[in-house]
C-alpha cells in the first residue's frame, strides 16, 4: 500500500518534470530561433577547403550570400569548386526557419568541452527534404555547436561550428561539413589513362570515407539588404 | 654539319608526305574541338555522373582540358605521325639511288647520319608546336580557361588557372623527348633498309605492340613494361598531378612524381642516343650497293 502510494505521489512529479523539461527545449529553440532571427541576411567571405580522400582540390577563396529564410548561396571568385550537393546549403538558419518539426529532449553531451543540449527535430511536412536533424545546442551561450542532419537525397551531413567574433549573431567563424563519401572509380575506358597506377591522395587515411568541405569565415557583411537576383 | 643539316631540312620539307601528318593533326584536332563545341556539355555531364554525391560548380569544360583530353587521344597517334619522315630518312635516300652520292660527300657517314637525325628533330619539333598551337592556344580562344578539373581513374585533381600553363609548356617538352625516341627508332630501321615501307611499317608496329604490351597491365608482362620506351612516353601526365600535404592541402605549383618524370626522360636519353649511336655504327660498316 505505502508501495503504490509512493508510486502514485511520484507520478505527477514525473509528468510534471517531463513537462517541464518539454516546455524548456520548446522555449530553448525559440532562444535559439529568436538570436538566428537577428539576421535578416548576410554577406560572407572565407576560405573553401574540400578535404576527400579522392580528390585534389585546393583551398578557393568563396563568397556566401544567405537571405532568410532559405536562400543560401555559395560562389567562388572564379575558378572551379567541388562541392557535396545539397550539403553546403544546410545552416542554421534555414534547419529551424519555420516551426514544422517536433522537438524531442535527447539529453545532454560534452563537445569540445562545452556542455550541450542534444535535441533532435523531426519536420513534420511529409515533402520536407530534411529526415531528421540532430542539434547539439550551448544554452548558455545560445550556439549550436553540432548539427547532424540526414536528408532525404544526399545522406547524412555533420556541422561542425566555431564561434568567435560574430557568435553574437549566432554566426560562426568555421563550419565543418563532414559526411561520408562513397568510392570513386571511372572505367579506364573513360578517362584513357591506361598507364594509370593507382595513387590516392598522399597523407590522407585511406580507410577512412568521411570527406570534409571546410569554411572558414574571415568577414560577414551582416544585414545590409540582398538582390534576390543574387540566388538565381 | 649545318650546311648538311639545311640540306636534309630542304628535302624532308620539299616532299609532300611531310605535310601529310600536318594535315592529319589538324582535321583531327579541329573535329575534335567542333565535337566538343557541339556536344561538350554532355561529355561533361556523363564524366560527372560518375562524382556520386558531389556537384561541380564553374566552367569544367574549358581550353585547358579539352586540350588534356586532345592530347591523350593524340599523343599515342602522332608518333605514328613522326614515323612517316624519320623511317624514310635513310631507306628512302636508298631507295632512290641518291644515297651513294650523298656519302661520297666530304663528311663522315656519322655527320651524315647525325645531320638526318637532328632535321628529324626540327620536324618533330614543328610538328609538336602544330599541335601545341592547335591544341592549346585555339582551344584558349575557343573554349576560354579556368581551373583545370581532371577525373583520373582513382581520383581527381583540380588545378588552378594560373598553375596549368607552365604544366602544359613542361608537358610538351617531355612530349618532344618522347617523339625524338620515336624518330630514333624509325632511323634506325631507315639504316637496315633499301626501301621506306618496311621501316615506317617496322617502327609503326613496334609502337603499337609495345603500347598495347603497356596497356594489358598483365603481371606476366610487368617484368618488362619497365623497359619499352612507350611506357615513359605517357609521362607527360604527371605534369598534370599534385602533391598534398598531410592536411590533404593541394601543394600548389608541384608536381607528384618528379622523381619518375627524371626517371622517364633517362630511359627515353638512353632509347635517343642508344639507337643513334647504332644507326650511326651500322652506317659505318654497311656497303652501300643502291
Amino acid at each position: 500500500m505505502k508501495y503504490s502510494v509512493k508510486i502514485l505521489l511520484l507520478l505527477p512529479a514525473f509528468y510534471f518534470s517531463l513537462y517541464g523539461q518539454a516546455q524548456d527545449v520548446n522555449e530553448l529553440i525559440a532562444k535559439v530561433k529568436e538570436k538566428l532571427d537577428k539576421v535578416n541576411d548576410y554577406t560572407a567571405t572565407g576560405v573553401l577547403k574540400t578535404d576527400v580522400v579522392f580528390i585534389k582540390a585546393p583551398l578557393s577563396n568563396v563568397v556566401i550570400y544567405y537571405k532568410k529564410p532559405n536562400h543560401y548561396r555559395m560562389v567562388k571568385n572564379g575558378g572551379i569548386s567541388i562541392l557535396p550537393k545539397g550539403g553546403v546549403s544546410v545552416n542554421m538558419s534555414s534547419l529551424i526557419s519555420n516551426d514544422k518539426f517536433s522537438i524531442l529532449d535527447a539529453g545532454e553531451t560534452v563537445i569540445n568541452k562545452i556542455k550541450t543540449r542534444i535535441i533532435k527535430l523531426l519536420p513534420t511536412d511529409e515533402n520536407s527534404s530534411i529526415v531528421l536533424s540532430t542539434l547539439y545546442i550551448d544554452e548558455t551561450t545560445l550556439l549550436v555547436q553540432k548539427a547532424v542532419t540526414t536528408t532525404v537525397d544526399n545522406g547524412t551531413y555533420e556541422l561542425t561550428m566555431t564561434y568567435g567574433k560574430y557568435a553574437g549573431y549566432g554566426l560562426p567563424d568555421k563550419v565543418i561539413f563532414s559526411f561520408n563519401a562513397k568510392d570513386y572509380k571511372l572505367p579506364k575506358g573513360i578517362t584513357l589513362d591506361f598507364d594509370e597506377k593507382t595513387k590516392p591522395a598522399e597523407g590522407t587515411d585511406q580507410k577512412n570515407k568521411k570527406g570534409k568541405v571546410e569554411i572558414t569565415y574571415s568577414s560577414y557583411t551582416i544585414n545590409k539588404g540582398i538582390s534576390d537576383e543574387v540566388f538565381k | 654539319m649545318w650546311q648538311l643539316l639545311k640540306i636534309e631540312l630542304y628535302k624532308t620539307f620539299r616532299r609532300p608526305r611531310t605535310y601529310i601528318a600536318f594535315g592529319a593533326i589538324a582535321a583531327l584536332i579541329i573535329l575534335l574541338q567542333f565535337g566538343l563545341t557541339v556536344d561538350g556539355q554532355e561529355y561533361a555531364d556523363f564524366m560527372l555522373q560518375n562524382l556520386g554525391n558531389f556537384e561541380v560548380q564553374g566552367k569544367m569544360l574549358n581550353g585547358y582540358m579539352v586540350c588534356y583530353i586532345i592530347l591523350q587521344l593524340m599523343l599515342v597517334h602522332v608518333p605514328l605521325l613522326v614515323t612517316l619522315v624519320a623511317a624514310d630518312m635513310i631507306s628512302g635516300e636508298a631507295n632512290a639511288g641518291t644515297l651513294r652520292l650523298l656519302l661520297s660527300k666530304p663528311y663522315d657517314r656519322g655527320t651524315i647520319v647525325l645531320s638526318k637525325f637532328f632535321a628529324a628533330c626540327i620536324y618533330t619539333l614543328i610538328l609538336l608546336v602544330w599541335v601545341a598551337l592547335l591544341a592549346l592556344f585555339v582551344s584558349m580562344f575557343l573554349f576560354g580557361t579556368d581551373d583545370l578539373f581532371l577525373m583520373k581513374t582513382n581520383y581527381i585533381v583540380l588545378i588552378k588557372q594560373d598553375d596549368v600553363f607552365w604544366r602544359y609548356c613542361c608537358a610538351f617538352g617531355f612530349a618532344f623527348i618522347a617523339l625524338v625516341t620515336v624518330a630514333s627508332v624509325g632511323l634506325f630501321f631507315s639504316a637496315l633498309a633499301e626501301n621506306s615501307i618496311g621501316p615506317i611499317v617496322a617502327t609503326m608496329s613496334l609502337i603499337v605492340l609495345f603500347t598495347v604490351l603497356g596497356t594489358l597491365n598483365l603481371p606476366v608482362f610487368d617484368t618488362i613494361n619497365p623497359y619499352l620506351f612507350t611506357t615513359h612516353m605517357t609521362m607527360w601526365k604527371e605534369f598534370f598531378d599534385e602533391k598534398v600535404t598531410a592536411n590533404n592541402e593541394v601543394i600548389a605549383g608541384s608536381i607528384q612524381d618528379m622523381p619518375a618524370i627524371i626517371h622517364s626522360v633517362i630511359i627515353l636519353f638512353i632509347y635517343i642516343v642508344g639507337l643513334t649511336g647504332a644507326t650511326i655504327f651500322i652506317m659505318n660498316k654497311k656497303d652501300i650497293l643502291s
